[in-house]
């Protein structure tokens, strides 16, 4: 009894316009979507209402520091314990937080020293970031030397 | 004259496979980066910048996030609010937390402030939140790019 193949020599084949047509637009979707962020970081201030956070500073270092501004909010003057003007420079303030810490210390968020930043109203926000920078640390290659890890604000001053 | 058919019936059929391997490898690259996230995200808000910035080794537990823009409005969630009138809002956050019991003060206040922002702004808003118990902020900043 002979029996006859029934399949074909053609090849099988797959229609694959439909899922390359979705692939597609999920690649655009995809594409459309995504939105290189910039990389984010914090700086912490822990601020208890009536007093400053953690505990008090044990250290000579009592730093105030206080940050003029004009009308603008640009930056006029940077003073430090209301005797030492800085200008606008913040590479001498961080020199004179590095000459104070010995540039050694190795601050804790509840303990060493501490610095009180006292702003005019207006002073734009980038400022302050700016000042806190300067006094919380100093970037070396990829490596960042702390210098004071507890920062508190003094009471809004009003317009 | 007559012309000889060059191709056969056959159909051409390009080869589909290193297309679609490299398409494949494209979706699922994009797919890892995407961030549906909307909650640490606003378009409107540009951060300063800061060289020590670095992302977090850990999440902050609690986190409440405050959008602060240059014109002093707060987006919070869905919410858009000023200094003034926030309070009603943190006090919604403190019954969650103490729904979960948790007080105000192991909650992670995070301050993405625009840039232009008056710092007295922040020490409002961060006054506000003083007020209603809390204590721990994260003022963010975005790396700087040496």
């Amino acid at each position: 009894m002979k029996f006859e193949s029934k399949r074909t020599n053609d090849k099988a084949e797959l229609q694959l316009t439909s899922m390359i047509d979705v692939i597609f637009l999920l690649l655009i979707f995809f594409v459309m979507t995504f939105k290189i962020a910039a990389q984010e970081g914090d700086f912490s201030v822990k601020m208890p209402i009536g007093g400053s956070g953690g505990n008090p500073d044990s250290t000579d270092l009592p730093i105030k520091l206080r940050l003029r501004s004009n009308a603008d909010g640009e930056l006029t003057d940077i003073i430090v314990n209301d005797s030492l003007s800085f200008g606008n420079d913040w590479t001498k303030l961080r020199g004179y937080i590095l000459e104070m810490t010995g540039g050694n210390a190795t601050p804790t968020p509840d303990a060493g020293p501490e610095v009180e930043i006292d702003l005019d109203y207006n002073l734009r926000y980038e400022n302050v970031i700016r000042a806190i920078t300067a006094v919380t640390g100093q970037r070396q290659g990829d490596e960042i030397k702390r210098l004071v890890e507890r920062i508190k604000f003094a009471p809004p001053r009003k317009q | 004259m007559k012309f000889r058919k060059r191709f056969d019936s056959k159909m051409a059929e390009g080869d589909m496979t290193a297309m679609i391997d490299m398409v494949f490898q494209l979706i699922i690259f994009f797919m890892v980066l995407i961030n549906f996230s909307q909650d640490d995200q606003n378009d409107k808000i540009k951060l300063p910048s800061s060289e020590l910035a670095r992302p977090p080794d850990a999440p902050l537990t609690f986190p409440i996030v405050l959008h602060l823009d240059s014109n002093s409005v707060i987006y919070m969630g869905a919410n858009i609010v000023t200094v003034d009138s926030i309070t009603p809002l943190l006090k919604t956050e403190i019954q969650l937390l103490s729904s979960r019991s948790q007080l105000p003060k192991d909650a992670n206040i995070i301050i993405r402030a625009h840039q232009n922002t008056p710092g007295g702004v922040v020490q409002d808003l961060i006054k506000k939140c003083q007020d209603l118990g809390f204590e721990k902020f994260a003022l963010r900043v975005r790396e700087e790019q040496s």
